[in-house]
Order: structure tokens, then C-alpha cells, then sequence
């Protein structure tokens, strides 16, 4: 112990004088498979209840049980909930993991340990609490696997008493969490107070980090953004859904088949009124989306990278046959498998473009829970008006995470379900129906479906004629292809438009888009607090480009693009669009390791590109 | 929409019509452009005659296809009903796509024995294992048609190729394993046989569940030489029929005399019958075991089994099992599809 004590003398001078209230990062340090998610979310959900703003980052392994896996809760009472780069207070509970989970801290951080693991011979400068939790866990129950699933509740117990965090909200939290289970809830209560109990006759405080209650959560809720994609599906009239499982998009489709089974029986018959399909792979339940599309229902799939490059060849045919078709993109670190359990922005060029041939696909954007929800909506409305596939690029930060959010607002626009033919506008065309004509100048012609008494057509992804007859003339095929590109640029006016926010002076530009969004919050307070710099924010809400965009650009003399991925993927579809000087205004800021952007990052790479120009 | 019958203008007098009062002509597709002689054509020809003796309106069919000869077929037959050329062994996940969205729909598929066997197999196995309602044809030739001859999985052992190339691989048989996987109705017919192959498709036709009839069909530019084993000279002489097939409409009220022992009557689920008669005595078209066994016992006799090979009219197919309202998922309205606010609230509470 007398290591312990001279690292604790020696360490915290700065603690004891500094008080860090409402704004640090835990990070707890597990073995994936023991449990910890429910005492990491009570943690997280308690400080919520304090009205103290928060998010939660799992970063976990592509694995069942065994591998290593870290929870972070960031508190912030400024409201940042993008990573935070440093760790501040470390629950280190993996042996495996624990010596690196130290040594990485910087100066001054706590770390919370099992007391067998002998951290705090590691080094002087961080504040340690040993806590025996084998020694606490004993009393609780008898039964060894209980006693594994519970062990987990006595950090947070021990966190209650060194942040302060208040134990009423803890078993508020924990009540929540386990639901009606009073065997568990008393099991779990039992080993938090275990943890309080032991903290407080043991553990003086020695780290500067505190919770206090502000009220900057009310009337907000948690939620994962798969599960506010689901709503939002459920929402909107989806009625066929065919999918995959794959990480990170599976507990979408898992998590819509439970909303839809509640909400969407017919209430007469208690029938269906959607179907939703395991498919045989990521081909088929595209294949089944876009029959079903073709037949007039809304229908959708999810899936990340690997189903996204299976999709290629029936992107490719919804995009030339032009059936409407939702596909929800939750994207995970490639390429190839990649890292299945990490999060980036690295499906844009490919999904953009997707298939062979001249193909080209509206893609949303979400930044956030809310967006999920509501783009979920748009894209539905958007796949009918245009008779193409829309995908909706979300990523496994956004979806798989806990996030704020005010609660949803409920639709008040009906369906759009875009331009049908129907007896009154067959008559105006006199009665010469094209399939694939433009009778409206906007590229999109007016569709029909089987069984709606209208005339029929043949879909083929083969070339064809403005009546849908298959035809290899060199004028029909031109004819074709121009107006699927006049679609696109129809296409261009309905999608969602940027936000904008505006420098008083704009000189330096900053873009972003998805969950990059977070970061860029952040990183602009430090830009102008730390470094004088104005910046002004364009945030991207769906491609093709509009616009807005463009004069963003010409109204800057420098725009920094700041995604997560190697290539630049979004810039490059950009560069793609822009004249020369727009051209050379644009510059990269690019990170992809796997975990989120965060702000820090963000201002150092744009402060040394605006040091080195 | 999707539920009425349209109403058809009277017939001319004296003009040929069916039950519904459709003409002919009003089941017919577009020109063929395959081979002259392909046995594509012939079946396309009895796929017409089908659907116009059994009085079906050609408005609530829907039409199926992948990639290929055979793929091209569904442009030449009923031109008011809706069809969708798909892309390359992937029809049955389109299909089960759409017959999941509109279950009022009749649907028919046509594939290749490439398009089927090799790059959709996949797609295959998982449609027959659904038990999707849906008439699954393959024009069975042994042999890609569009890119020049080469063989298809289902080319025989010792078949050879034009250019005297022999195969060297068995074939799959896609009728055992379509029994395997659980389809509800099997049967393989040829082209050359248009009696058998019409009553087949009838009956297929009315079967409520997964229909998969493998044709063999021979292609006249790159299969019906000496040597192949899907020519038309091969197979008339190998056909060997496990019954003659007769298919009674529910719409017609006759009975069939049989004898016993040596013939089987199946009712259908819309009250029509099929009349297996001349079976063996060792052979049960009902029971799964005695299906595989006779396609096994012919196959390894060089020879096709012919006919309804396997059927079980009653299983629940995969519409069914869903558990989906009557009227058609994708004509559904807002009112049934978007949750009112209470449903929001209630959801919004949970997270709080």
C-alpha cells in the first residue's frame, strides 16, 4: 500500500485546489460479455437525470464474449457530445487491457481499478482507487454467475460517491434499465451500495472531477439512432422490409420488427399490415425491396459496407428500372471486413455511384437521433417522388450509441407517394402513356403499378424506349440516359438543404456532415476561444449538392471538408461539381482510426493548415 | 383496385372467347425474337393457352425473369399483365418481393437452367424453401444460349459441347432438390410434349404454394447435336412419363373414371383436380420419399422423368405463414400504415 500512498500524496496536488464540475470523460475499461453495458448505461442515464448533458461511446470488439471493450460517458456541461480525445477518469476492470488503459492517461486523471490488477505501481502523476470488488461481491449472493453480471454495479456505487452523482438517481436509472425484474433491481441495489459504502469509508477523495445538477436535460430523452430509424420507418408507412444481418445496421431491422409488431396490427383483423423478410443475403433482400418497390409498396432494407458492395448489381437496376427503394446505410469501418464494430464515413463515393455504368444516387445525411428519425421519413417520400433508390447514410456512431435528444415531433406531411397514373392524367396524355416519358420536364415520368387497373409496362434493366419497349436505338438510349440525369438534377432541388451558419467575417469555411457534425461544434468554440478564429459551418444534409453549397464556397476564401474517412470520399464528389476557384479553396481534414472524430483533433489539423498556408 | 374484375367489352359474335370473355389474342405477347424452333417458343405458346383456358385475366398476372434465352420469354406471352426482367439469377427475391406486396397477384417466373442452376441457385434454394406462391418454369437446355453454348449445371454427365468438349461434371437434378427444399409442386415436362406440358402448367397454375416445373427445352443452335443429352432426339427418346397428367378446372363439373391402384386424384385449393393415372404401383406423387426415389432410379437409367413428380396441395405457403392482411400491402393507405400521435408519445416515453 505504500506505493499507493506516496502516488496519492504526490499526485493530486492540483486536484485538491481545482474543482472540473460537469465537464470530464469516464471511460470504463471491461471484458466484452461480462455485463457491464447495465451498470455503464445506469451511469450514464444517472447523470442525465441530473440534468447534466452527456453521451455514451461504446467501443466494443467484434466479438461475443472474451475480447476487450471500452465505455465512455462524457459530461458536458457546454453540451459537447462529441469524444472527448482525453480520458479523465479511467475504470480500469480489464487485466488485459489495464497496464496500456493507465500508461495512455495523462497527468492528473483518476484511475478506478480492481484492486488485484496493482495498477498504482504503474506511475505517480494519476490519482488511484483500488476497490476489491471480488472482497465487495461476495456478501451480495452466492450464485458465481450472479455474482459476474452484478460485480459491474459496484463502480458505479464507488463513481456515485467520488463524482458525487446522486444515489436516487442511480436506482431511478437502474429501476428503468431492468424494468419490473425487483430479484435483479434488489441484486444490483445491493452491489451499488456495496461500492458507495466502500468508497466512502475508504476512498477520500482525491480527484478534482464532480458532478453537480444543472437542468439542461429536461424534457429530453436517450436514444440510439437505429432505434429512431426504426421509428422513423415505422412512421412512414413502410410496408416491406427485406434485410440482412450485419453490424452496425442489425438492431435497426430488429428493432423496427418490435415497433411494427405493436403498432402496426390491423385493428380489425390483428393481421400485418407490413411484411418483413430475413433475406438469404444483403442481394436478395434488395432484390425482394425492389420487387416489392415495383409493386407500390414502400420498402426498405438496412445494412453497412460488405451489403453494401453486394447491393451494387440491384442498385444498379432500381436506378435504370427506377423503383423507389430505402436503403439505410449504417457504416463500419472497411475496407473488406474491416472493422465490423468501429464507426466511419467511408461508404459516400461508393454508395454515391454505386453499380456499374452511369449511375447516381441521392444520399441523406443524418447528424443526429433526430435526424435519423425524420430524413427516415424524407427518404421514403423522396424514393416515390423520384422512382429510385435513396440511401440514408447513418454510421455505427450514430446508430449504435446513446444520444440526447428532444423527443420526435409527430409527421404532419402526408405520405408523398409520388407520380402515379390514374385515369384523369392518362386522359390529359391522350391516353399515349409513356412509362418512361418526361411529360412534366423534370425527368421523372409517371409510373404505374400491377393491379391498379392502369396500363402495364415491362421493367427491364435492359435499354428501352420511352414506352418501356427494349430497344438498343442509339437515340432511345441517349434519350433515356439524359433524363435520368435531369431527374437527378431534379433530384438536386427536394433533397434536405444545409445548414448554415454564417462567420461575421467569412473567411474560413468549415463543412462537414453525418456525425462529424459533433466534433465541429466543439472544435469551432476552441478555433475562436483558443485561437481568435472565426469560422463559419456549412453542414451537409443530403447529395446531390445544392446550391447553398456553392456560394458557401465562393463566399469563403478557405472551406475545410471534414470527414471520416482515408480518401476524401465526399470531397471528391465536390471537386467533382466545382469550377476552378472554388476548386482551390477546398483543403481535407480526415480521421479514421475507427473511433468518432473529435473536436480537438479537428482544430489542431485546421490550425496547422491555416499556420502552414 | 387490385380485387376487381374489369369489365371487358362484349365479344364480337361469333369470335372465339373464354370464360371471362377474353379473346385469344388478349393473352398473347410480343413477337419472339429467339431461335426458330427454340423450345422456348413452345412453351411460351402453352403458357398462353393456359392462362386462356382457365379464364385467368392477364391484368392480375404478374410476370418474372432473370437474365438470359429463357428470360426473354415472359415479353412474348399475356402483354397486359406487368413484367419485370430482373437481373441475372436473382428473380426469385424480386418475385418474393413483389408477391409479398400485392398477394392478390398471380405470379409466373421464368428462368434458365443457368440463370437458375448456377449464378441464381442461391436465390433458388431460398425460394423453393419459402414455398413463395408462384409458378417457377425452367427452360431447361442444358447450355448458356446467349453468350454461345457453354455448358449449364444441368448438363449431363458426357454430354458434349459443338466443338465435341465434354462435360465433365454431374448434373444437379432441380427437381430432387426442389422436393428437398420443400417446394409444394414439382414436375418436369419437355417442350416437345405439348399435352402433358399444358395440363402441368394448369395445374401449376391453380397450385397454391411454389410450382417449380423444369422443361427441358432444347436449344436448336447450340444443344440438339449427337452427343447432347437435351436434344430433341435425346429426350423424345429418353422421356419417360410417370403418369398422364389430366387437370380439371373447378369451373368444370366432370368426373373421371380411373382405375384403382394405378391412379391418383389431388384436389387442389381452389377445388380444382389433377388426375394422376398409368402411375406404378411403387410410386406415390404425394409422398416425398417415393419422388426422390423414382428421380433417382431414372436418372441413374439415363432417362427424364416426366409429369407431376411431386405434390402436396395443402401446405401453407409463405404468404400465408406471414401472418399479413387480405388486401394488398402495397395499397395500403396512411390510415393503416402511419401510427397516430399516441403511438409517437407512447414511444417517446420509453426513452425518457
Amino acid at each position: 500500500m505504500s506505493v499507493t500512498d506516496v502516488a496519492v500524496q504526490e499526485a493530486p496536488t492540483k486536484s485538491r485546489t481545482e474543482r472540473i464540475v460537469n465537464d470530464f470523460a469516464i471511460q470504463v475499461a471491461t471484458v466484452n460479455g461480462s455485463g457491464s453495458q447495465t451498470a455503464n448505461l445506469v451511469l450514464l442515464r444517472s447523470i442525465f437525470q441530473m440534468g447534466v448533458p452527456v453521451s455514451g461511446k461504446n467501443m466494443f470488439p467484434s466479438n461475443i464474449a472474451g475480447l476487450p471493450t471500452w465505455y465512455t460517458i462524457r459530461a458536458s456541461a457546454k453540451g459537447y457530445i462529441s469524444r472527448k480525445k482525453e480520458v479523465d477518469f479511467l475504470v480500469a476492470m480489464n487485466a488485459e487491457t489495464a497496464k496500456e488503459d493507465v500508461l495512455t492517461l495523462l497527468p492528473g486523471a483518476a484511475a478506478l481499478y480492481d484492486e488485484p490488477l496493482k495498477l498504482n505501481a504503474l506511475r505517480n502523476d494519476i490519482v488511484f482507487y483500488p476497490v476489491p470488488f471480488d472482497k465487495l461481491i461476495t456478501p451480495i449472493t452466492t450464485d458465481a454467475k450472479l455474482r459476474r453480471l452484478v460485480r459491474n454495479m459496484i463502480y458505479d456505487g464507488v463513481l456515485s460517491k467520488l463524482l458525487s452523482i446522486d444515489m436516487g438517481q442511480m436506482e431511478k436509472a437502474l429501476r428503468k434499465q431492468m424494468g419490473k425484474k425487483e430479484k435483479a433491481i434488489a441484486l444490483n441495489m445491493g452491489a451499488l451500495k456495496a461500492g458507495y459504502d466502500y468508497a466512502e469509508a475508504s476512498l477520500p477523495k482525491l480527484d478534482p472531477f464532480v458532478v453537480e445538477p444543472m437542468n439542461k436535460t429536461q424534457g429530453l430523452i436517450l436514444i440510439e439512432g437505429n432505434d429512431a430509424a426504426a421509428i422513423g420507418c415505422m412512421m412512414a408507412g413502410v410496408t416491406f422490409v427485406g434485410w440482412y444481418p450485419i453490424t452496425p445496421s442489425s438492431s435497426l431491422c430488429e428493432s423496427l420488427i418490435d415497433y411494427l409488431k405493436k403498432y402496426r396490427k390491423d385493428p380489425d383483423t390483428g393481421k400485418a399490415t407490413y411484411a418483413v423478410i430475413q433475406a438469404e443475403d444483403e442481394i436478395a433482400a434488395l432484390g425482394m425491396v425492389l420487387g416489392a418497390g415495383w409493386m407500390g409498396a414502400r420498402s426498405m432494407t438496412s445494412t453497412a459496407g460488405p451489403g453494401l458492395s453486394l447491393m451494387a448489381e440491384f442498385t444498379g437496376l432500381g436506378y435504370y428500372v427506377e423503383v423507389p427503394a430505402v436503403v439505410f446505410d449504417v457504416q463500419r469501418v472497411g475496407p473488406s471486413t474491416g472493422l465490423p464494430t468501429r464507426t466511419a464515413q467511408q461508404d459516400i463515393l461508393s454508395a454515391a455511384v454505386l453499380s456499374h455504368g452511369d449511375t447516381k444516387h441521392p444520399l441523406l445525411l443524418p447528424a443526429s437521433v433526430n435526424e435519423c428519425y425524420t430524413m427516415a421519413m424524407e427518404a421514403f417520400d423522396l424514393a416515390e417522388r423520384l422512382q429510385t433508390p435513396i440511401f440514408v447514410m447513418t454510421d455505427l456512431d450514430l446508430g449504435m450509441n446513446t444520444w440526447m435528444s428532444p423527443t420526435f415531433e409527430y409527421p404532419t406531411k402526408p405520405l408523398d407517394r409520388g407520380k402515379r397514373l390514374d385515369a384523369e392524367t392518362l386522359k390529359k396524355l391522350g391516353n399515349d402513356w409513356g412509362r418512361y416519358r418526361d411529360v412534366d420536364g423534370d425527368g421523372i415520368a409517371y409510373r404505374t403499378v400491377p393491379g391498379d387497373g392502369m396500363p402495364a409496362y415491362f421493367a427491364r434493366g435492359s435499354g428501352h424506349s420511352e414506352k418501356a419497349q427494349y430497344s438498343e436505338r442509339a437515340d432511345d438510349y441517349a434519350n433515356n440516359l439524359d433524363r435520368l440525369a435531369r431527374k437527378f438534377e431534379t433530384a438536386r432541388t427536394l433533397v434536405p438543404k444545409p445548414d448554415i451558419e454564417w462567420a461575421k467575417t467569412p473567411t474560413v469555411g468549415i463543412i462537414a456532415y453525418g456525425t462529424t457534425h459533433w466534433a465541429i461544434i466543439e472544435s469551432r468554440d476552441q478555433l475562436k476561444n483558443e485561437h481568435a478564429l472565426e469560422t463559419s459551418y456549412l453542414r451537409l444534409r443530403a447529395y446531390p449538392f445544392t446550391t447553398e453549397l456553392f456560394d458557401f464556397i465562393d463566399k469563403h476564401d478557405r472551406v475545410y471538408l471534414v470527414e471520416q474517412n482515408r480518401d476524401a470520399q465526399m470531397l471528391s464528389l465536390l471537386k467533382m461539381e466545382c469550377n476552378v476557384e472554388q476548386f482551390a479553396k477546398l483543403r481535407s481534414i480526415l480521421h479514421y482510426v475507427g473511433l468518432p472524430i473529435d473536436g480537438r483533433s479537428v482544430t489542431e489539423d485546421l490550425v496547422r493548415q491555416e499556420r502552414g498556408q | 383496385m387490385a380485387t376487381e374484375t374489369p369489365v371487358q367489352p362484349p365479344p364480337a359474335p361469333g369470335k372465339k372467347v373464354n370464360r371471362i370473355g377474353l379473346e385469344p389474342i388478349a393473352y398473347r405477347g410480343l413477337k419472339t425474337t429467339l431461335c426458330a424452333g427454340c423450345g422456348h417458343n413452345a412453351i411460351t405458346e402453352r403458357i398462353i393457352d393456359s392462362f386462356y383456358e382457365l379464364g385467368i385475366d392477364p391484368t392480375q398476372v404478374i410476370k418474372l425473369s432473370g437474365i438470359g434465352c429463357s428470360s426473354k420469354a415472359p415479353a412474348y406471352f399475356l402483354s397486359s399483365a406487368h413484367g419485370f426482367n430482373s437481373v441475372h439469377g436473382r428473380m426469385p427475391s424480386v418475385g418474393t418481393g413483389a408477391v409479398v406486396a400485392n398477394r392478390k397477384m398471380i405470379a409466373i417466373g421464368v428462368s434458365g437452367d443457368g440463370d437458375t442452376g448456377a449464378i441464381g441457385i442461391g436465390q433458388f434454394v431460398h425460394l423453393m424453401r419459402r414455398n413463395l406462391p408462384i409458378v417457377y418454369i425452367i427452360e431447361d437446355n442444358g447450355c448458356y444460349g446467349l453468350t454461345k453454348g457453354q455448358f449449364s449445371p444441368t448438363a449431363d454427365l458426357g454430354s458434349t459441347l459443338k466443338s465435341g468438349v465434354v462435360n465433365d461434371l454431374p448434373p444437379i437434378d432441380i427437381c430432387a432438390l426442389a422436393i428437398e427444399l420443400g417446394a409444394s409442386f414439382v414436375a418436369r415436362s419437355f417442350s416437345g410434349d405439348p399435352k402433358q406440358l399444358k395440363a402441368i402448367l394448369k395445374a401449376a397454375i391453380s397450385h397454391k404454394g411454389t410450382s417449380m416445373i423444369d422443361v427441358i427445352s432444347p436449344c436448336v443452335t447450340f444443344n440438339d447435336h449427337e452427343g447432347s443429352t437435351k436434344s430433341y432426339a435425346y429426350v423424345k427418346d429418353h422421356d419417360e412419363p410417370l403418369s398422364d397428367v389430366s387437370f380439371i378446372p373447378y369451373f368444370e363439373d366432370i368426373t373421371v373414371e380411373y382405375e384403382a391402384g394405378t391412379s391418383k386424384e389431388v384436389t387442389l385449393h381452389n377445388g380444382s383436380r389433377v388426375v394422376l393415372s398409368k402411375l406404378s404401383e411403387d410410386y406415390q406423387p404425394t409422398d416425398k420419399m417415393s419422388a426422390l426415389r423414382v428421380l433417382h432410379e431414372t436418372m441413374a437409367r439415363g432417362e427424364y422423368a416426366t409429369g407431376v413428380i411431386y405434390i402436396e396441395p395443402d401446405k401453407q405457403d409463405f404468404v400465408d405463414m406471414l401472418g399479413i392482411v387480405d388486401e394488398p400491402l402495397a395499397s395500403l393507405p396512411q390510415s393503416k400504415t402511419r401510427p397516430g400521435r399516441q403511438a409517437l408519445d407512447e414511444i417517446m416515453e420509453s426513452f425518457r
